[in-house]
């Protein structure tokens, strides 16, 4: 049965109609304008940025301009001192959101197989996510000193809550007959998690970790606001104190290429798991 | 011939805050070894109820149900598979991975263990998929991995929550056909409920009707079609309109 479909898909490759190919250059065509404007709004932008600067119209002092970041951040490569804060706010990012990721995880697994404590535990979990956790970042400068520990934790205090709460919402929305098929072949509880629970729930993580890894970037930039000598979230922080501008709008432009770059590879990292399925 | 499972006044009620829910109430009958026993009933009579209580998911609040005369929760499961309305293949296993799910949960995978799944998957026209996704099968083909899932346990009862309620009718016939044959091969006793009256004839020796909620026993009518007939043969036997007309007509007063 399957053979005869798959070749009966092969010939449609061979043979495409004319409304099928009219179709597929619409949508090519559709696939290529869009993204010719998304080029076109950031050329425009740029250009319209940089001219107004140059004409006079807006101070460049204050609004920098893009030939004025990207000379400033030649200097700062050749220097390689934005080399040394861009690694250190990435690795804490990283590390964060990997400590964020796993202990979500065993925290989530625990409560599952503990029903009575995760319900007593749930209005903690909520305020605790709802709470704006900047607000935790000065208290733990205290408790903890201005060293990379104060970052790390705040930027997994801003992702880890939610990640429990969203983790065990999918962890109970698992179908109940799957749950049953595993008991019916003898299996435990511990059988339900590793052999239903877990792999049934390896999308929604992702779409978890996803949502994560910019909420970890926000948290560190944070973090380096108050407890850091490095970094671009202290270089932002430095900038604005010392009207360097230049240095917060290159630092901002570069945050956004780096989560765009995290939240690509991990977009992959999805798209290869998929594959494999 | 020998008794494999007998049900002695078996009483169950569901329990929520607003109340109990009687779901089955004094229940009497046995299953003999080889045989295929179908239960009919109007829905929500406590059909599924009545096969989590034989599968020992659930214990009975009344009665006892002995399997080979011993109680059912001393001696565990393993002798008794169930198979339910949908088939629940998993998406990140292959169709093998799949079928051996029973074993690999019970630490029984042995290279026989293996061999012996491998050998029903060829039997079964799946040994040419058994590297695939459950996606890329058909309805009846997911069916039948289904149920090899199930045998790989050997198990000696079987039980069918109305296991082809999920497919279009065509189908339905072919895998009612081919599952109510492959059972007959393999010389299991097996427990089907259902909710469809030509589906009971055509696959049960014996059909058990039970009343609205909380289910009783109404009637057990015995159908009496020479052995060599296919499930699919049975629909086209002379009798079979009897035996579906009687089923119906006692359905109607219940």
């Amino acid at each position: 049965m399957s053979e005869l479909s798959a070749a009966r898909k092969k010939q449609q490759i061979r043979e495409l109609s004319a409304a099928q190919k009219n179709y597929l250059t619409a949508q090519k065509k559709h696939k290529v304008t869009v993204r010719l404007g998304r080029f076109l709004l950031f050329a425009v932008f740029l250009f319209i940025w940089e001219g107004a600067a140059s004409a006079g119209l807006i101070d460049s002092f204050i609004f920098s301009s893009p030939s004025r970041v990207a000379r400033c951040f030649t200097e700062m490569l050749l220097d390689r001192s934005i080399l040394v804060h861009m690694g250190i706010t990435l690795s804490e990012t990283v590390v964060s959101f990997g400590l964020v990721t796993l202990c979500a995880l065993a925290v989530t697994i625990f409560l599952w197989f503990h029903r009575r404590l995760s319900e007593t535990l749930e209005p903690c979990l909520v305020i605790l996510n709802s709470l704006p956790k900047s607000a935790l970042a000065p208290l733990l400068i205290v408790w903890l000193g201005a060293s990379w520990r104060t970052i790390i934790i705040t930027g997994m205090s801003v992702a880890l809550f939610g990640s429990i709460l969203s983790l065990y919402t999918s962890f109970s929305s698992v179908d109940p007959e799957k749950i049953k098929l595993i008991y019916t072949l003898g299996g435990r509880k511990s059988h339900v998690m590793t052999k239903v629970i877990l792999p049934s729930n390896i999308p929604s993580l992702f779409s978890i970790m996803k949502v994560n890894i910019g909420l970890c970037l926000v948290g560190v930039v944070i973090g380096e606001f108050i407890a850091a000598r490095q970094g671009l979230g202290y270089l932002i922080i430095y900038g604005s104190q010392v009207f360097k501008l230049d240095w917060v709008i290159m630092s901002i432009v570069l945050l956004c290429i780096m989560a765009m770059g995290l939240y690509g590879l991990l977009g992959l990292a999805e798209k290869r798991y998929l594959k494999r399925l | 011939m020998e008794k494999l499972l007998e049900l002695h006044s078996v009483g169950y009620s569901y329990h929520t805050l607003q109340g109990e829910t009687p779901a089955l109430s004094n229940i009497n009958f046995t299953v003999h070894r080889g045989e295929f026993v179908a239960v009919v009933g109007p829905s929500g009579c406590g059909k599924t109820t009545l096969l989590s209580l034989l599968s020992g998911l659930l214990e009975p609040e009344h009665g006892s149900i002995l399997l080979y005369g011993q109680k059912l929760f001393e001696k565990g499961s393993g002798t008794i598979g169930y198979m339910l309305q949908h088939d629940h293949l998993f998406e990140w296993r292959t169709v093998e991975q799949n079928v051996l799910l029973g074993p690999e949960i019970q630490k029984k995978l042995t290279a026989r263990k293996r061999e012996e799944v491998s050998d029903m998957l060829k039997t079964y026209g799946l040994y040419r998929f058994k590297d695939a996704r459950p996606s890329q099968l058909s309805g009846g083909m997911r069916q039948r991995a289904a149920l090899i899932r199930t045998l790989a346990l050997n198990p000696e009862l079987l039980l069918l929550d109305e296991p082809f309620s999920a497919l279009d009718y065509q189908t339905r016939l072919t895998v009612g056909d081919d599952i109510g044959t492959i059972i007959k091969k393999e010389h299991k006793t097996a427990v089907l409920v259902t909710h469809d009256l030509a589906e009971a004839v055509s696959l049960g020796e014996r059909v058990i009707i039970l009343t609205k909620r909380p289910g009783t026993i109404q009637n057990i009518i015995p159908i009496g079609f020479p052995a060599s007939l296919s499930p699919l043969e049975r629909r086209n036997a002379p009798e079979f309109k009897d035996y579906f007309n009687q089923l119906w007509k006692e359905m109607n007063e219940t």
